[in-house]
Protein backbone atom coordinates (compact mmCIF):
# COMPACT_ATOMS: atom_id res chain seq x y z
CA UNK A 1 0.00 0.00 0.00
CA UNK A 2 2.64 2.59 0.79
CA UNK A 3 4.20 1.83 -2.61
CA UNK A 4 0.97 2.84 -4.43
CA UNK A 5 0.77 6.04 -2.45
CA UNK A 6 4.26 6.95 -3.55
CA UNK A 7 3.83 6.35 -7.31
CA UNK A 8 0.93 8.79 -7.86
CA UNK A 9 2.50 11.86 -6.29
CA UNK A 10 5.76 11.00 -8.04
CA UNK A 11 4.15 11.30 -11.51
CA UNK A 12 2.40 14.51 -10.44
CA UNK A 13 5.75 15.94 -9.33
CA UNK A 14 7.29 14.92 -12.67
CA UNK A 15 4.54 16.80 -14.56
CA UNK A 16 4.84 19.86 -12.32
CA UNK A 17 8.56 19.94 -12.83
CA UNK A 18 8.15 19.92 -16.61
CA UNK A 19 5.48 22.63 -16.49
CA UNK A 20 7.66 24.65 -14.13
CA UNK A 21 10.65 24.52 -16.46
CA UNK A 22 8.45 25.38 -19.47
CA UNK A 23 7.14 28.41 -17.63
CA UNK A 24 10.61 29.33 -16.46
CA UNK A 25 11.94 29.07 -20.02
CA UNK A 26 9.12 31.11 -21.55
CA UNK A 27 9.35 33.66 -18.74
CA UNK A 28 13.09 34.18 -19.15
CA UNK A 29 12.67 34.37 -22.93
CA UNK A 30 10.05 37.10 -22.60
CA UNK A 31 12.23 39.00 -20.12
CA UNK A 32 15.11 38.74 -22.60
CA UNK A 33 12.83 39.93 -25.43
CA UNK A 34 11.64 42.92 -23.39
CA UNK A 35 15.26 43.70 -22.49
CA UNK A 36 16.23 43.54 -26.16
CA UNK A 37 13.42 45.97 -27.04
CA UNK A 38 14.54 48.42 -24.35
CA UNK A 39 18.18 48.02 -25.38
CA UNK A 40 17.31 48.60 -29.06
CA UNK A 41 15.24 51.69 -28.26
CA UNK A 42 18.01 53.16 -26.10
CA UNK A 43 20.69 52.33 -28.64
CA UNK A 44 18.74 53.97 -31.48
CA UNK A 45 18.07 57.19 -29.52
CA UNK A 46 21.21 59.32 -29.64
CA UNK A 47 22.21 60.75 -26.25
CA UNK A 48 24.28 63.57 -27.71
CA UNK A 49 23.10 65.56 -30.70
CA UNK A 50 25.28 67.76 -32.85
CA UNK A 51 22.49 70.10 -33.87
CA UNK A 52 22.57 73.91 -34.02
CA UNK A 53 21.72 75.70 -30.77
CA UNK A 54 18.06 76.67 -30.44
CA UNK A 55 19.09 80.14 -29.25
CA UNK A 56 19.77 82.55 -32.12
CA UNK A 57 21.35 85.98 -31.97
CA UNK A 58 19.32 88.12 -34.40
CA UNK A 59 21.54 91.19 -34.13
CA UNK A 60 20.76 94.81 -33.28
CA UNK A 61 17.11 95.92 -33.31
CA UNK A 62 18.11 98.99 -35.37
CA UNK A 63 18.91 96.75 -38.35
CA UNK A 64 15.19 95.91 -38.72
CA UNK A 65 13.15 98.69 -40.35
CA UNK A 66 9.68 99.46 -38.99
CA UNK A 67 6.96 97.23 -40.50
CA UNK A 68 9.54 94.81 -41.88
CA UNK A 69 9.44 91.01 -41.94
CA UNK A 70 12.89 89.42 -42.13
CA UNK A 71 13.35 85.71 -42.76
CA UNK A 72 16.55 84.06 -41.54
CA UNK A 73 16.77 80.99 -43.75
CA UNK A 74 19.47 79.26 -41.67
CA UNK A 75 17.64 79.41 -38.36
CA UNK A 76 14.11 79.23 -39.81
CA UNK A 77 12.68 82.28 -38.00
CA UNK A 78 11.00 85.55 -38.97
CA UNK A 79 12.03 88.67 -37.11
CA UNK A 80 9.22 91.16 -37.38
CA UNK A 81 9.35 94.82 -36.41
CA UNK A 82 5.75 95.89 -35.88
CA UNK A 83 4.44 99.18 -34.50
CA UNK A 84 3.88 97.49 -31.12
CA UNK A 85 7.46 96.17 -31.01
CA UNK A 86 9.61 93.23 -32.08
CA UNK A 87 8.59 89.59 -32.20
CA UNK A 88 9.91 86.34 -33.64
CA UNK A 89 7.85 83.75 -35.46
CA UNK A 90 8.83 80.23 -36.41
CA UNK A 91 9.11 80.04 -40.20
CA UNK A 92 8.63 76.25 -40.15
CA UNK A 93 5.19 75.34 -41.49
CA UNK A 94 3.06 73.57 -38.88
CA UNK A 95 1.81 71.20 -41.58
CA UNK A 96 4.83 69.11 -42.59
CA UNK A 97 7.83 71.25 -41.69
CA UNK A 98 8.62 73.13 -44.90
CA UNK A 99 10.21 76.58 -44.72
CA UNK A 100 7.58 79.24 -45.40
CA UNK A 101 8.25 82.52 -47.24
CA UNK A 102 7.13 86.13 -46.68
CA UNK A 103 5.23 87.52 -49.66
CA UNK A 104 5.60 91.31 -49.42
CA UNK A 105 3.28 91.98 -52.38
CA UNK A 106 0.43 90.12 -50.63
CA UNK A 107 1.44 90.90 -47.07
CA UNK A 108 1.16 87.25 -46.02
CA UNK A 109 3.37 84.29 -45.16
CA UNK A 110 2.94 81.38 -47.60
CA UNK A 111 4.24 77.81 -47.65
CA UNK A 112 5.61 76.60 -51.01
CA UNK A 113 4.97 72.91 -50.27
CA UNK A 114 1.21 72.59 -49.80
CA UNK A 115 -0.12 76.15 -50.00
CA UNK A 116 -0.79 77.07 -46.36
CA UNK A 117 -1.14 80.81 -45.79
CA UNK A 118 -0.59 82.78 -42.57
CA UNK A 119 -0.97 86.38 -41.38
CA UNK A 120 2.07 88.32 -40.29
CA UNK A 121 1.11 87.56 -36.66
CA UNK A 122 1.18 83.82 -37.40
CA UNK A 123 -2.59 83.13 -37.53
CA UNK A 124 -3.65 80.72 -40.21
CA UNK A 125 -5.52 82.10 -43.22
CA UNK A 126 -5.99 78.85 -45.09
CA UNK A 127 -4.36 75.62 -46.12
CA UNK A 128 -3.65 72.23 -44.66
CA UNK A 129 -1.64 73.62 -41.74
CA UNK A 130 -3.42 72.61 -38.52
CA UNK A 131 -2.00 75.32 -36.27
CA UNK A 132 -0.80 78.93 -36.51
CA UNK A 133 2.93 79.66 -36.73
CA UNK A 134 4.13 79.77 -33.12
CA UNK A 135 5.61 82.87 -31.49
CA UNK A 136 9.11 82.26 -30.14
CA UNK A 137 10.53 83.61 -26.90
CA UNK A 138 12.41 86.81 -27.75
CA UNK A 139 14.42 89.10 -25.48
CA UNK A 140 17.09 91.75 -25.52
CA UNK A 141 20.54 90.59 -24.45
CA UNK A 142 22.86 92.63 -22.21
CA UNK A 143 24.72 93.73 -25.33
CA UNK A 144 21.48 95.05 -26.82
CA UNK A 145 21.09 92.20 -29.34
CA UNK A 146 17.76 90.58 -30.10
CA UNK A 147 17.83 86.95 -28.93
CA UNK A 148 15.37 84.26 -30.00
CA UNK A 149 14.89 80.85 -28.37
CA UNK A 150 13.50 78.52 -31.04
CA UNK A 151 12.73 75.77 -28.53
CA UNK A 152 10.34 77.91 -26.42
CA UNK A 153 7.02 79.05 -27.80
CA UNK A 154 5.04 81.83 -26.11
CA UNK A 155 1.49 83.07 -26.31
CA UNK A 156 0.99 85.49 -29.23
CA UNK A 157 1.08 89.29 -29.01
CA UNK A 158 3.91 89.47 -26.47
CA UNK A 159 6.05 92.12 -28.14
CA UNK A 160 9.57 93.15 -27.19
CA UNK A 161 9.75 96.92 -26.93
CA UNK A 162 13.11 98.58 -27.43
CA UNK B 1 29.58 15.47 -89.70
CA UNK B 2 30.47 18.85 -88.24
CA UNK B 3 30.11 19.30 -84.51
CA UNK B 4 27.13 21.32 -83.41
CA UNK B 5 27.25 23.84 -80.54
CA UNK B 6 24.94 21.54 -78.61
CA UNK B 7 27.45 18.71 -78.84
CA UNK B 8 30.13 20.95 -77.28
CA UNK B 9 27.79 21.54 -74.37
CA UNK B 10 27.17 17.80 -74.09
CA UNK B 11 30.92 17.20 -73.88
CA UNK B 12 31.26 19.94 -71.28
CA UNK B 13 28.50 18.37 -69.20
CA UNK B 14 30.28 15.03 -69.32
CA UNK B 15 33.53 16.40 -67.84
CA UNK B 16 34.46 15.48 -64.30
CA UNK B 17 34.54 19.10 -63.09
CA UNK B 18 31.03 19.77 -64.39
CA UNK B 19 29.78 16.54 -62.85
CA UNK B 20 31.35 17.46 -59.51
CA UNK B 21 29.37 20.73 -59.48
CA UNK B 22 26.09 19.68 -61.11
CA UNK B 23 24.99 16.25 -59.90
CA UNK B 24 21.96 15.92 -62.15
CA UNK B 25 24.05 14.22 -64.87
CA UNK B 26 23.88 14.44 -68.62
CA UNK B 27 21.00 13.82 -70.94
CA UNK B 28 17.82 15.61 -71.84
CA UNK B 29 15.33 13.16 -70.37
CA UNK B 30 12.47 14.58 -68.31
CA UNK B 31 14.12 13.20 -65.16
CA UNK B 32 17.45 14.90 -65.89
CA UNK B 33 15.79 18.20 -66.69
CA UNK B 34 13.71 18.00 -63.52
CA UNK B 35 16.80 17.17 -61.45
CA UNK B 36 18.67 20.11 -62.99
CA UNK B 37 16.07 22.44 -61.47
CA UNK B 38 15.57 20.55 -58.23
CA UNK B 39 19.24 20.17 -57.34
CA UNK B 40 20.26 23.76 -58.03
CA UNK B 41 20.28 26.05 -54.99
CA UNK B 42 18.94 29.00 -57.01
CA UNK B 43 16.44 27.14 -59.17
CA UNK B 44 15.04 24.72 -56.57
CA UNK B 45 12.71 27.48 -55.37
CA UNK B 46 10.87 27.20 -58.67
CA UNK B 47 8.60 24.50 -60.01
CA UNK B 48 10.36 21.73 -61.93
CA UNK B 49 7.55 21.79 -64.45
CA UNK B 50 5.62 24.73 -65.88
CA UNK B 51 2.57 24.65 -68.11
CA UNK B 52 3.73 25.69 -71.56
CA UNK B 53 1.04 28.32 -72.00
CA UNK B 54 2.03 29.94 -68.71
CA UNK B 55 5.31 30.87 -70.42
CA UNK B 56 3.49 32.88 -73.09
CA UNK B 57 3.61 36.67 -72.78
CA UNK B 58 -0.17 37.05 -72.42
CA UNK B 59 -0.34 34.86 -69.28
CA UNK B 60 1.65 37.14 -66.98
CA UNK B 61 3.10 39.89 -69.21
CA UNK B 62 6.33 38.77 -67.44
CA UNK B 63 5.73 41.56 -64.88
CA UNK B 64 7.08 39.65 -61.86
CA UNK B 65 10.22 38.59 -63.72
CA UNK B 66 10.73 42.13 -65.03
CA UNK B 67 10.40 43.50 -61.49
CA UNK B 68 13.03 41.03 -60.30
CA UNK B 69 15.20 42.08 -63.26
CA UNK B 70 15.07 45.74 -62.21
CA UNK B 71 15.86 44.66 -58.64
CA UNK B 72 19.01 42.85 -59.86
CA UNK B 73 20.05 45.93 -61.89
CA UNK B 74 19.51 48.07 -58.77
CA UNK B 75 21.62 45.76 -56.59
CA UNK B 76 24.52 45.72 -59.07
CA UNK B 77 24.49 49.46 -59.90
CA UNK B 78 23.87 50.28 -56.24
CA UNK B 79 26.95 48.34 -55.08
CA UNK B 80 29.04 50.11 -57.73
CA UNK B 81 27.72 53.55 -56.68
CA UNK B 82 28.63 52.72 -53.06
CA UNK B 83 32.29 52.57 -54.09
CA UNK B 84 32.30 56.35 -54.69
CA UNK B 85 29.65 57.64 -52.29
CA UNK B 86 30.32 58.71 -48.68
CA UNK B 87 27.18 59.09 -46.54
CA UNK B 88 28.43 62.22 -44.75
CA UNK B 89 27.08 65.76 -44.85
CA UNK B 90 30.16 67.49 -46.34
CA UNK B 91 30.74 64.81 -48.98
CA UNK B 92 27.42 63.29 -50.05
CA UNK B 93 26.35 65.98 -52.53
CA UNK B 94 29.88 66.39 -53.94
CA UNK B 95 30.21 62.61 -54.38
CA UNK B 96 26.92 62.54 -56.27
CA UNK B 97 28.19 65.33 -58.55
CA UNK B 98 31.54 63.51 -58.96
CA UNK B 99 29.64 60.42 -60.05
CA UNK B 100 27.98 62.54 -62.73
CA UNK B 101 30.97 64.48 -64.00
CA UNK B 102 34.24 62.85 -62.88
CA UNK B 103 33.82 59.07 -62.50
CA UNK B 104 34.00 57.08 -65.76
CA UNK B 105 30.54 55.69 -66.55
CA UNK B 106 29.35 57.19 -63.26
CA UNK B 107 26.60 59.17 -64.97
CA UNK B 108 25.43 56.03 -66.77
CA UNK B 109 25.39 53.95 -63.57
CA UNK B 110 23.63 56.63 -61.54
CA UNK B 111 20.98 57.16 -64.21
CA UNK B 112 20.56 53.41 -64.62
CA UNK B 113 20.03 53.13 -60.84
CA UNK B 114 17.54 55.99 -60.84
CA UNK B 115 15.53 54.87 -63.86
CA UNK B 116 15.47 51.25 -62.70
CA UNK B 117 14.15 52.43 -59.34
CA UNK B 118 11.31 54.27 -61.07
CA UNK B 119 10.69 51.26 -63.33
CA UNK B 120 10.63 48.89 -60.36
CA UNK B 121 7.92 50.89 -58.56
CA UNK B 122 5.88 51.02 -61.79
CA UNK B 123 6.37 47.29 -62.46
CA UNK B 124 5.45 46.29 -58.90
CA UNK B 125 2.14 48.15 -59.28
CA UNK B 126 1.55 46.70 -62.77
CA UNK B 127 2.32 43.19 -61.44
CA UNK B 128 -0.15 43.65 -58.59
CA UNK B 129 -2.88 44.94 -60.93
CA UNK B 130 -2.35 41.99 -63.28
CA UNK B 131 -2.48 39.50 -60.39
CA UNK B 132 -5.56 41.23 -58.96
CA UNK B 133 -7.57 41.41 -62.18
CA UNK B 134 -6.75 37.80 -63.12
CA UNK B 135 -7.91 36.73 -59.68
CA UNK B 136 -4.56 35.05 -59.00
CA UNK B 137 -4.55 36.36 -55.41
CA UNK B 138 -7.36 33.96 -54.40
CA UNK B 139 -6.83 30.85 -52.24
CA UNK B 140 -4.56 28.95 -52.13
CA UNK B 141 -2.42 31.95 -53.15
CA UNK B 142 -3.68 34.42 -50.52
CA UNK B 143 -0.52 34.20 -48.40
CA UNK B 144 1.68 34.96 -51.41
CA UNK B 145 -0.43 38.07 -52.01
CA UNK B 146 0.39 39.16 -48.45
CA UNK B 147 4.10 38.55 -49.13
CA UNK B 148 3.63 40.67 -52.26
CA UNK B 149 2.14 43.53 -50.25
CA UNK B 150 5.16 43.38 -47.90
CA UNK B 151 7.43 43.51 -50.96
CA UNK B 152 5.50 46.56 -52.23
CA UNK B 153 6.13 48.31 -48.90
CA UNK B 154 9.84 47.39 -49.01
CA UNK B 155 10.04 48.74 -52.58
CA UNK B 156 8.46 52.04 -51.53
CA UNK B 157 10.73 52.29 -48.47
CA UNK B 158 13.77 51.63 -50.65
CA UNK B 159 12.66 54.46 -52.96
CA UNK B 160 12.05 56.77 -50.01
CA UNK B 161 15.38 56.08 -48.25
CA UNK B 162 17.27 56.39 -51.54
CA UNK B 163 15.69 59.79 -52.14
CA UNK B 164 17.73 61.39 -49.33
CA UNK B 165 21.14 60.16 -50.44
CA UNK B 166 21.89 62.81 -53.16
CA UNK B 167 21.65 65.32 -50.27
CA UNK B 168 20.28 68.16 -52.42
CA UNK B 169 17.38 70.52 -51.74
CA UNK B 170 14.81 68.11 -53.19
CA UNK B 171 16.14 65.27 -51.00
CA UNK B 172 16.27 67.39 -47.84
CA UNK B 173 12.74 68.77 -48.11
CA UNK B 174 11.20 65.52 -49.30
CA UNK B 175 12.56 63.71 -46.22
CA UNK B 176 11.60 66.65 -43.96
CA UNK B 177 8.01 66.39 -45.21
CA UNK B 178 7.98 62.58 -45.20
CA UNK B 179 9.40 62.23 -41.70
CA UNK B 180 6.90 64.82 -40.41
CA UNK B 181 4.13 62.59 -41.77
CA UNK B 182 5.53 59.86 -39.48
CA UNK B 183 5.17 62.17 -36.48
CA UNK B 184 1.40 62.21 -37.11
CA UNK B 185 1.30 58.66 -35.67
CA UNK B 186 -0.84 58.82 -32.50
CA UNK B 187 0.92 58.93 -29.11
CA UNK B 188 4.37 57.78 -30.27
CA UNK B 189 4.63 59.96 -33.44
CA UNK B 190 7.37 62.25 -32.15
CA UNK B 191 9.36 59.26 -30.85
CA UNK B 192 9.09 57.54 -34.26
CA UNK B 193 10.23 60.77 -35.94
CA UNK B 194 13.20 61.08 -33.55
CA UNK B 195 14.28 57.43 -33.98
CA UNK B 196 13.90 57.60 -37.76
CA UNK B 197 16.10 60.68 -38.14
CA UNK B 198 18.36 60.00 -35.16
CA UNK B 199 17.67 63.59 -34.08
CA UNK B 200 15.18 66.43 -34.45
CA UNK B 201 16.35 67.55 -37.88
CA UNK B 202 17.28 65.92 -41.18
CA UNK B 203 21.01 65.95 -40.48
CA UNK B 204 24.12 63.75 -40.42
CA UNK B 205 22.45 61.02 -38.34
CA UNK B 206 19.45 60.90 -40.65
CA UNK B 207 21.69 60.62 -43.72
CA UNK B 208 23.63 57.73 -42.16
CA UNK B 209 20.48 55.93 -40.96
CA UNK B 210 18.83 56.21 -44.35
CA UNK B 211 22.06 55.02 -46.00
CA UNK B 212 22.24 51.89 -43.82
CA UNK B 213 18.53 51.20 -44.37
CA UNK B 214 18.86 51.74 -48.12
CA UNK B 215 22.05 49.74 -48.66
CA UNK B 216 21.84 46.94 -46.08
CA UNK B 217 18.67 46.40 -44.07
CA UNK B 218 15.99 46.91 -46.74
CA UNK B 219 17.76 45.03 -49.58
CA UNK B 220 18.44 42.02 -47.31
CA UNK B 221 14.79 42.00 -46.18
CA UNK B 222 13.70 42.30 -49.82
CA UNK B 223 15.88 39.32 -50.86
CA UNK B 224 14.45 37.23 -48.03
CA UNK B 225 10.85 37.97 -48.97
CA UNK B 226 11.55 37.59 -52.72
CA UNK B 227 12.84 34.07 -51.99
CA UNK B 228 9.69 33.23 -50.04
CA UNK B 229 7.57 34.82 -52.79
CA UNK B 230 9.14 32.61 -55.51
CA UNK B 231 9.03 29.47 -53.37
CA UNK B 232 5.34 30.01 -52.60
CA UNK B 233 4.52 30.00 -56.34
CA UNK B 234 5.66 26.36 -56.46
CA UNK B 235 4.03 25.49 -53.12
CA UNK B 236 0.71 26.98 -54.20
CA UNK B 237 0.54 24.88 -57.37
CA UNK B 238 2.55 26.90 -59.86
CA UNK B 239 1.58 30.03 -61.75
CA UNK B 240 -2.13 30.69 -61.74
CA UNK B 241 -3.69 29.07 -64.82
CA UNK B 242 -7.30 30.02 -65.16
CA UNK B 243 -8.87 26.90 -66.73
CA UNK B 244 -6.76 24.08 -65.34
CA UNK B 245 -7.02 25.26 -61.73
CA UNK B 246 -7.72 22.11 -59.65
CA UNK B 247 -10.52 23.90 -57.77
CA UNK B 248 -12.08 25.06 -61.05
CA UNK B 249 -11.77 21.60 -62.61
CA UNK B 250 -13.33 20.02 -59.53
CA UNK B 251 -16.18 22.52 -59.58
CA UNK B 252 -16.75 21.87 -63.27
CA UNK B 253 -16.87 18.08 -62.83
CA UNK B 254 -19.21 18.51 -59.88
CA UNK B 255 -21.50 20.66 -62.04
CA UNK B 256 -21.35 18.14 -64.88
CA UNK B 257 -22.34 15.36 -62.43
CA UNK B 258 -25.25 17.45 -61.18
CA UNK B 259 -26.45 18.00 -64.76
CA UNK B 260 -26.51 14.24 -65.29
Amino acid sequence: MPEEKQTKPASAIEFDRRAFFTKLGLGSLSIAAAGTAVFAYQFLSPNVLFEPSPIVNAGKPESYALDSVTLDVNSGIYLIHAKEGFFALSAVCTHLGCLTAWKPELGIIACPCHGSKFHREGDKIEGPAPKPLPWLRTWLSDDGDLMVDRSTTIRPLQFVRV
Amino acid sequence: MAKTIASYFDELRATRIWRSIFRSGTGSSTLHRALAIQQNVFLHLFSTKVRRRMLSFSATWYLGTLTFGTFLILVITGILLMLYYHPSVPQAYADMKDLQFVVSSGLFLRNLHRWSAHAMVFLVFAHMFKVFYRGAYRPPREFNWVIGVILLLITLLLSYTGYLLPWDQLAFWAITVGSNIASAVPVMGDKVHFLMLGGNLVNANALLRFYVLHCVILPLTAILFIAVHFWRIRKDGGLYAHQSEPATVQAQTAKAKEAQ
